[in-house]
């Protein structure tokens, strides 16, 4: 039996990545386990898509990012949500919300 | 500021590379660690953890690259990689990267040259507003254009309804007197509408008023700005001052604005009221020039058709002497009129260059070719490592777009020189040479050239190379085998050898042309010959003999000068550009119609016609004893005795000349050519000086003598200023050059053409040269073979020579049919040579075979030598 699909649905790595650090600022590791547990292993995110990813949203003044010691004393890059990633979080909230209701409104249609 | 941020980010990353993989590979290495460290929570031991933490995040240069190409800078990065590759390609190999640069640098830097100095003279509008409304009315006699006359620009001033203002120009050169020395200017006498014609008013001061143009009206003079910054130092209470000008003071009532530009005599400084004298009948004289501003909305025809219209209904009721029935009276754009003269030697220079920039081109794209065909391997490889086509297309346009970069950055440095060449050597009274300049425009022609060329050059090899079978081509890297790009390559030979043939045909005509221009008898020996032109002015000259009497002290004073050996003086000089005609009327012929202004009028001391060396052919010369007060007596010349006499005597025949006479014939001499080389019109009559009722106050000296005639000119002018220290001398020249100066726009363009097809001649050898050794490499083992089966060193060198030979034997067959059909465009250029002249042809198509057999030598040579065991163990 194949392995089921853990890839993260394409177009919504971006989302994830704010939602998850809405919560409070992490570095890139913490961002990959915390959304492997929320979604209870549904979706694993790939490191090299995620790292190409955070350096996108960094340049494009979503997020911040810093150099900072860990609790367990190890230098890590911790990334923050900006005030502009807030405002892009939930514009992309809304869309992904509205555009997923109108996927469940046609599933649920009946002939 | 996202995008500022992704600007600094980028830059970031571009400067300080190693610092940006450092954080990378820094945070792969916590992410490892991270993840080793929960996998050892779950269980497993830390090598092992660590090992499936690597195999999560996948190859860190996988990862890295992902990261960097989501930046712009790897746009950049990748077209920098381009860039540095193909200049180390272009450093690897020299002879290559030098040839074809400056192939490039030839054909863009002179195509930019010759376009940016021809661009302004032919096209840029005239310097005035609204330029395109600006006209010349023009009288056409049977082709000839004439000067217009004072009669018919009042009539059109009066009953056309085509111009908002049209206005009529004389030259004028005053001297100016005062302090400092006397200096000659040069300036016009203008109908009273010109500045508002040119609609530009003075900037200081004002217009002329209507009243100041009439006879005897108020002297007054409008300044250049250039004149009242140098000569009157730039007084700012000039308005209201006097200038001296031929002894009588006029009045300063303007100064034009700076880079103010009389388009019709450049030189022009001052620009006084025409005042127009029409008691003296001299209404119809031909020596005016009439330009209008045309209304808006009127075009250039309909304002032909209501001045033709108006004039000839002026001829008509008239019927004045100095008119043929039919003259046309036409209306041209003032700008085409201006550069008429020059516009089809122009023209002629523009196609030249672009052929020479079409060779170039061939040729460099046939270099990038061979090229190509030897690095097919080095792209086969670079296919079979995963290269894309496409990447391999960038890469060699990239390497063209380079070379182009080079060439044209070179090219650049050529086209400045040449524009400074093309000035140099422009002809002089080219009109508007002073607009010729390196400017922007012409970098960005160049630039535009360049970009194109490389793209031009790139697209075919690289083509080529998209083309290209990776692994046929790795099996057959070493034997290169002959194929399509071969066929391609000799096209392209042949293409460059016709072009070459064309621009052969064409500088071989015009050097015959010019041979046969020089060779042309004047009628006088040209050679040893001093020329100066004396001005009177001042009322002291206001008396009609004292002006005689000072030309003759002045002669007899040059005559004492050491090594001076014959002098006189004329009223115009042959060759330069004087143009003094008038009607003749023979008493043997009272029935022929009023004739034009078709003869030329030669007022001359004693021992001019002798100076001159013009050979007596019957009759007497003009002495001493003919003067005022004596018998009226001319000399008249052999082309004009023998259209009006036929076989008959013209000696002691009456002769009137426009107003004056009769004057009895007491003597032929020979033809003078009065305009130029080229135009051999030499009816003319030589009448003594002090008979001639209105004496010319500006006379030419010619004088031959011993030594160095330069050293000479000195102590002559001392001479003449002997008699009167206060008049001009102008037009220091020996006769020689004026004699260059009549061939001046031929010249120019022959100096031309002879250097585009020399280049034309050297790339078309080059581009021989390169396919045959080309060819040759690539068949070194079929001539292996061919030699180890018994061919002899001269059938293998004919075999290469007889190659080159039918490439060019087809370049010159098409090259002859395009001159044939081409080089009627230069026919106006040509002085008694017709465009299709075999002896021409022949010549060049001899030379061009004699430099392509050069080019075929060397590879045959090498042919020859390939040795058959070296060639097949090479395999």
């Amino acid at each position: 039996m194949d392995e089921p699909n853990t890839d993260v649905i394409p177009g919504t790595l971006d989302l994830l990545i704010l939602k998850t650090l809405s919560l409070e600022p992490l570095h890139g590791f913490g961002i990959a386990r915390r959304v492997e547990q929320i979604s209870r292993g549904v979706f694993k995110v790939n490191p090299g898509s995620l790292l190409t990813a955070l350096t996108r949203l960094e340049r494009a003044g979503s997020v911040d990012a810093e150099w900072r010691v860990t609790a367990n004393s190890r230098r890590a890059k911790y990334y923050q949500l900006t005030r502009a990633g807030r405002r892009r979080l939930d514009q992309e909230t809304d869309e992904w919300t509205r555009r997923v209701s109108a996927v469940a409104r046609l599933l649920q249609a009946e002939g | 500021m996202p995008l500022w941020r992704q600007l600094r980010r980028g830059l970031d990353v571009l400067f300080r590379r190693d610092a940006a993989d450092r954080d990378l590979s820094d945070e792969m290495e916590h992410y490892v660690t991270e993840a080793a460290a929960t996998y050892g929570r779950q269980g497993l031991n830390p090598v092992e953890a660590r090992r499936r933490a690597r195999m999560d995040l996948g190859s860190p240069v996988a990862v890295r690259e992902e990261v960097r190409s989501g930046g712009w800078e790897s746009v950049v990065e990748a077209v920098g990689t381009d860039i540095r590759f193909a200049l180390r390609r272009l450093v690897g190999s020299p002879g290559f990267t030098f040839v074809t640069a400056l192939t490039l640098a030839l054909g863009i830097g002179a195509t930019t040259a010759i376009v940016s100095a021809v661009t302004p003279i032919l096209f840029r509008p005239l310097p005035y507003p609204h330029a395109e409304r600006l006209a010349a009315v023009v009288e056409d006699h049977q082709g000839v254009r004439g000067a217009g006359t004072f009669a018919l620009y009042h009539a059109f001033a009066d009953q056309t309804h085509s111009f908002d203002a049209l206005a009529v120009t004389n030259r004028w050169h005053p001297t100016l007197t005062g302090a400092g020395r006397p200096d000659r200017l040069a300036g016009e006498r203008v109908s009273r509408g010109y500045l508002r014609v040119l609609g530009v008013p003075p900037l200081m001061g004002r217009d002329f008023a209507e009243t100041e143009d009439r006879l005897n009206g108020p002297r007054v003079v409008i300044v250049s700005d250039g004149l009242w910054r140098g000569r009157l130092s730039a007084d700012p209470a000039i308005l209201g001052k006097s200038l001296m000008l031929d002894g009588d003071p006029y009045l300063v009532i303007g100064v034009m604005p700076p880079g103010f530009q009389d388009v019709a005599d450049p030189e022009a400084e001052l620009w006084a009221p025409l005042q127009y004298d029409m008691a003296q009948g001299t209404a119809w004289g031909h020596h005016l020039r009439t330009v209008g501003r045309l209304r808006p909305g009127v075009g250039i025809e309909a304002a032909t058709a209501d001045v033709a219209g108006v004039g000839r209904a002026v001829l008509t009721q008239q019927r004045p002497e100095t008119y043929d029935p039919h003259t046309d009276f036409l209306v041209a754009s003032l700008q085409s009129e201006l550069t008429r003269g020059v516009r089809p030697a122009l023209l002629t220079i523009v196609g030249a260059v672009i052929l020479v920039l079409l060779i170039a081109l061939v040729n460099v794209t046939n270099l990038l070719l061979a090229r190509g065909v030897q690095r097919r391997s080095e792209f086969a490889l670079r296919a079979a490592l995963g290269a894309g086509r496409s990447r391999l297309v960038r890469q060699l346009l990239t390497e063209s777009l380079v070379l182009a970069a080079v060439g044209g950055a070179l090219g650049i440095a050529v086209a400045a020189a040449g524009v400074k060449a093309v000035v140099a050597l422009s002809p002089p009274g080219l009109p508007r040479a002073d607009a010729i300049t390196v400017n922007g425009t012409v970098l960005l022609v160049g630039a535009a050239v360049t970009t194109l060329v490389g793209l031009a050059v790139g697209v075919l090899p690289a083509l080529h190379a998209a083309r290209s079978d990776p692994q046929q081509d790795i099996q057959h890297s070493s034997r290169r085998t002959a194929g399509g790009h071969r066929r391609a390559r000799g096209i392209l030979v042949a293409a460059e050898v016709a072009l070459a043939l064309v621009l052969l045909v064409g500088s071989g005509l015009l050097l015959r042309s010019s041979a046969r221009l020089f060779a042309v008898d004047v009628g006088f020996d040209q050679a040893r010959m001093l020329t100066m032109q004396v001005q009177l002015s001042g009322h002291r000259f206001d008396d009609d003999s004292s002006i005689v009497r000072f030309f003759t002290q002045a002669l007899d004073a040059v005559r004492t000068v050491p090594g001076v050996t014959a002098a006189g003086f004329t009223t115009q000089l042959p060759l330069s550009s004087d143009d003094d005609e008038y009607g003749a009327h023979f008493d043997a012929e009272p029935d022929r119609p009023a004739a034009t202004y078709d003869v030329f009028r030669y007022a001359v001391t004693p021992g001019y016609l002798e100076t001159l060396g013009v050979p007596l052919l019957s009759g007497r010369s003009l002495g001493d004893a003919d003067r005022a007060g004596t018998p009226l007596v001319a000399v008249i010349s052999a082309s004009l005795a023998r259209d009006r006499f036929g076989g008959g005597d013209p000696l002691h025949r009456q002769l009137k000349l426009g107003p004056a006479g009769p004057y009895t014939i007491v003597g032929v001499v020979g033809d003078v050519h009065q305009a130029s080389l080229a135009q051999s019109q030499g009816e003319a009559v030589y009448l003594p000086v002090g008979q001639w009722p209105f004496p010319d106050r500006s006379m030419s000296l010619v004088l031959r003598g011993r030594g160095a005639l330069a050293m000479l000119a000195p102590a002559v002018q001392g001479a003449v200023w002997s008699v009167d220290p206060d008049q001009p001398i102008v037009r220091v020249a020996t006769m020689s050059d004026l004699v260059a100066r009549t061939a001046g726009e031929r010249r120019f363009a022959l100096t031309l053409f002879e250097l585009f097809a020399l280049a034309a001649l050297g790339l078309a050898a080059a581009g021989i040269y390169g396919v045959l050794s080309g060819s040759v490499n690539e068949r070194t083992r079929e001539l292996g073979i061919r030699s180890a089966l018994g061919a002899s060193r001269a059938e293998v060198v004919r075999m290469v020579v007889s190659q080159g030979a039918r490439l060019t034997g087809v370049g010159a067959g098409l090259g002859l049919i395009a001159a044939a059909g081409l080089s009627r465009l230069i026919a106006s250029l040509l002085f008694e040579t017709p465009p299709v002249e075999p002896v021409t042809y022949l010549t060049v198509t001899v030379l061009l075979f004699g430099v392509a057999l050069l080019a075929c030598w060397v590879p045959a040579l090498r042919a020859a030598r390939v040795d058959p065991i070296e060639a097949l163990r090479a395999e």
